[in-house]
Parts: structure tokens; C-alpha cells; sequence
């Protein structure tokens, strides 16, 4: 059976990313538990169409924790408080009725607030632009068996690929470090042979980029494991890192 | 040339520097704390343990200018990633929870690590460049430490320098590198036990000193 609970919501409202933010208090009546966070802003920017003001702007697409559109700092814990959930999945029966939700963009440097919960995380994009990918040559298709991975290796490289892009780890990190996505970006290609051959180049570039796109660096508090969706393990961090040392004391460059 | 520079000044490099760097303190720890718990033994062993360091001459010399480039290392490198970290968020969260990743260690790892520094210089004000008027250097210790003052300096110090190394120390394997699930469980125990060492073993010495 489906119960109903009252929330109050204090959102983040920014006209423009070179505008002045505030929070706004909105009271989000009979919400249903079954709903999830997303459908319950949507509930709620409904209600302030009809009263003709501005809806919550926030990013989404898929709604089923995979594309790594969504996502907003809920109490102070990105994604909210349900341990690997987007926030799409995160349903409205893990709140209690009379809760109050602070509803927060990410903040950092590198991703700007377009408006109020829309954040640019373009800057990912340039990351994966200056290394996230191997190079292929077009033709006739390889033979999938010529190159042979262990099943450990390619769990290892899955599990670094479930990386959704979403910028939690970001956004929960104390210094705004994006050290987890980029180690989960050089790991699952650094793990196989096919990301091999660039793999020294691929390191040294993102890394450079990271820094470049202001960024900051990571102290291994591990508050980015902690909330992301994909459960990427810091392990990816610590693949970076000897990845760089690698690259950077063994690559003729 | 350029490449090492490259290399050591991006963000993973910075970190490596403290790696390493730490890591070679947390040995010097190891040494600092065997010779000092001579003391134990009395003020004749204290005092010839003192004394054989000396004795080293150029090779004592070459250990301090050594542990100095590595504090100035130290130092710098951790301001200027502590600074960088604080401009890589120009507004803050209004509510910020901590997830379950975060210590009490890693959260005030900067703010330890600067007491340590003041505590560092007052340290070797006080031992090290002292003039001990002709008493000996366990004369020095021991009325040092029956001021009050000292004592809760000191103990307050050993607690900043545990939870330092706690984190420090799983933090500079991480950071080479070296976190691996069949060894990072064991690192993670020895960084621990390492800490409390640390805390108490230096800690011990100028309550028993105080006491005594
Ligand atoms: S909307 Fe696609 S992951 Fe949440």
C-alpha cells in the first residue's frame, strides 16, 4: 500500500551560472513513497508551474541509474543517503514524513551551475577527449579470441567501466578531486591489452587536464567511494597513480 | 630534466613527494623513538646513547640536512596541495555530511600536520639548539619536563602526530601505488599499531619524566 509523506525542500535556486544562488523553501505535500527523488522535484515544479513560478531546474535522462545525468547534494551526501543509488533510483521511502531535504548542486571549480540544480560537467567530457579511449583501426573485424583476458582482468576492467560519469565522487570529495573518475577512466583500458599501447601517453595527459581544469587533488579521504553510484573502489586511485609513476619514469617521453 | 619536473608537480606527483617524504619520517620515527626510550634505562644510558649520535660527527651532520630537505619538501608540497584543494571549491556546501569514507584523521590532516610543524620548532628549540650551560642533555629532559606546561604540550603534540600517521601512513601506500587487496588490509593494521606507537611511545616519556 502506498503511504503519502510531507516534506519541506530547501533548494538551491541560481537564475544563471553568473547569477547570485539562494535557497528557496518549498513544501512538498502528499508525496508517495513509491515515488522516486526525480518524480518527487517533478511533483513539486508541477505545483509551482500552476502557480505560474519558475520549476526547479535539474539534469536527468534516463531514470534508471545509467546514463549519469542526474544527481544533487541531498543533506549534504551526493545522490542522497542510499549507499549506491543515483538518485533517479533513490526512492521516496527512505525519507520520513516531515523530513527536511537541503537539495544542493555539486560544487566545485570545474563544473559551473548552469541553473539551480543543472550543473556543466563538461569538463568530463574534455577528460575522456584527452585520453578516455583507445585508438582503432577500421577494417575487417579482429578475431575475438586472438587476444585472451583472464575473466579476473575483465571483471577488474568491467568494474572500473561502470563508471556512469555522473560527478559524485567530485562533488563528495573535500577537494573537489576527480581522481576517482579519471582512475576508473585509465584503469578499465589500462587493464587490457588493447588499452595498452597508449596507455602511458593516456595517463599523463588526463592527468595534466585534470589539473588543468582545476580540479583538485586527492588526499584519500574516500568520501568518493562512499557515494558512488557504481560502487568504483579507490583502488582505481591507487591503478592511477602507478599508472603515472609508470608512465612518467619508464616511457621514453 | 623537464619530465621529472613535469612529473613531480601535477597533482599525483605533489602526492608522491608527500608519499615519500612521509614515509622516510615515519622511519625516522622508528630510530627517534628507539633511542629515546633509553631513558627508560636511566640517565647513563640516556646520556651515552646521546653521546654515540654525536660521536658520528659528518654522518649525523648529513642525517639532519637530510631530514631537513625533507621537511622543507614536506612542508611546501602539503601547503601548496592544501591550497590548491581549497580554491578547487570556491563555494561550499551549505549541508555537508560525511559519507562513511572520511576519518577523523584524514579530515584534520592539514591542521596536524601544521601543529606539528610549530610543535617541530619548538622541539628543537628547546633540545636541540639549547644552551644546556653544562648540565647534560638528560638534565635538559628531565627539568623541561617538570614544568607542566611542557608535558601537556608535548602529550597534545604525540596525539596530533598519531592521528597523523594514521592516516598518513595507508595514505602514502595508496598514494604509490601500492593498494592491493591482499596487502592493503595488512598495511592499513600496521599503519594503525604504528600510530599508536607513535603516540604512546613518545607520549610515555615526558609523563614518566614529569614523574619521576
Ligand atoms: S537519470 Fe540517468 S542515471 Fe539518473
Amino acid at each position: 500500500m502506498s503511504k503519502t509523506i510531507n516534506l519541506t525542500l530547501k533548494v538551491w535556486r541560481q537564475p544563471g551560472s553568473e547569477a547570485k544562488g539562494a535557497f528557496e523553501t518549498y513544501g512538498a505535500k502528499d508525496i508517495s513513497t513509491d515515488m522516486s527523488f526525480l518524480e518527487m522535484l517533478d511533483v513539486v515544479n508541477e505545483r509551482l508551474s500552476v502557480e505560474g513560478k519558475d520549476p526547479i531546474a535539474f539534469d536527468h535522462d534516463c531514470r534508471e541509474g545509467i546514463c549519469g545525468m542526474c544527481g544533487s547534494v541531498v543533506n549534504g551526501v551526493p545522490h542522497g543517503p542510499q549507499k549506491a543509488t543515483t538518485l533517479c533510483q533513490l526512492h521516496m521511502r527512505h525519507f520520513a514524513d516531515g523530513d527536511t531535504l537541503v537539495i544542493e548542486p555539486w560544487r566545485s571549480r570545474a563544473f559551473k551551475v548552469i541553473k539551480d540544480l543543472a550543473v556543466d560537467r563538461s569538463a568530463f567530457d574534455q577528460l575522456i577527449q584527452t585520453g578516455g579511449y583507445i585508438s582503432a583501426n577500421t577494417g575487417a573485424v579482429p578475431e575475438a579470441n586472438a587476444i585472451l583476458i583472464s575473466q579476473e582482468t575483465a571483471e577488474l576492467a568491467m568494474d572500473a567501466a561502470a563508471c556512469i560519469g555522473c560527478g559524485a565522487c567530485v562533488a563528495a570529495c573535500p577537494n573537489a578531486s576527480a581522481m576517482l573518475f579519471v582512475g576508473a577512466k585509465v584503469s578499465q583500458l589500462a587493464l587490457l591489452p588493447q588499452g595498452r599501447p597508449e596507455a602511458a601517453k593516456r595517463v599523463q595527459a588526463m592527468v595534466r587536464k585534470m589539473d588543468e581544469l582545476g580540479f583538485g587533488a586527492c588526499s584519500n579521504e574516500a568520501e568518493c567511494e562512499a557515494v558512488c553510484p557504481k560502487e568504483i573502489s579507490i583502488t582505481n586511485i591507487a591503478r592511477l597513480n602507478r599508472e603515472l609513476i609508470k608512465a612518467a619514469f619508464g616511457s621514453p617521453f | 630534466m623537464n619530465w621529472i619536473i613535469r612529473t613531480l608537480t601535477c597533482s599525483v606527483g605533489k602526492k608522491l613527494i608527500m608519499a615519500v617524504t612521509g614515509l622516510s619520517f615515519c622511519l625516522f620515527l622508528v630510530s627517534h623513538l628507539a633511542g629515546n626510550l633509553t631513558i627508560f634505562k636511566g640517565q647513563k644510558a640516556f646520556v651515552s646513547y646521546a653521546e654515540s649520535l654525536h660521536s658520528l660527527g659528518a654522518l649525523i651532520l648529513m642525517a639532519e640536512l637530510g631530514l631537513l630537505v625533507l621537511a622543507i619538501f614536506h612542508i611546501c608540497f602539503g601547503i601548496w596541495l592544501f591550497v590548491g584543494n581549497l580554491g578547487a571549491r570556491p563555494v561550499g556546501y551549505a549541508v555537508k555530511k560525511n559519507a562513511g569514507g572520511r576519518t577523523l584523521s584524514s579530515a584534520i590532516m592539514p591542521y596536524t600536520g601544521l601543529f606539528l610543524l610549530v610543535f617541530i620548532i619548538i622541539h628543537l628549540l628547546t633540545f636541540h639548539f639549547a644552551d644546556r650551560g653544562g648540565k647534560d642533555v638528560y638534565n635538559l629532559v628531565h627539568t623541561t619536563f617538570t614544568k607542566p606546561g611542557y608535558v601537556i604540550f608535548y602529550l597534545i603534540a604525540m596525539i596530533a602526530a598519531a592521528f597523523h600517521v594514521k592516516h598518513g601512513f595507508w595514505s602514502a601506500f595508496q598514494t604509490i601505488g601500492a593498494n592491493h587487496p591482499k596487502y592493503m588490509p595488512v598495511i592499513k593494521t600496521v599503519g594503525l599499531v604504528f600510530s599508536l606507537l607513535v603516540g604512546f611511545g613518545f607520549g610515555c616519556l615526558p609523563i614518566y619524566l614529569s614523574l619521576s
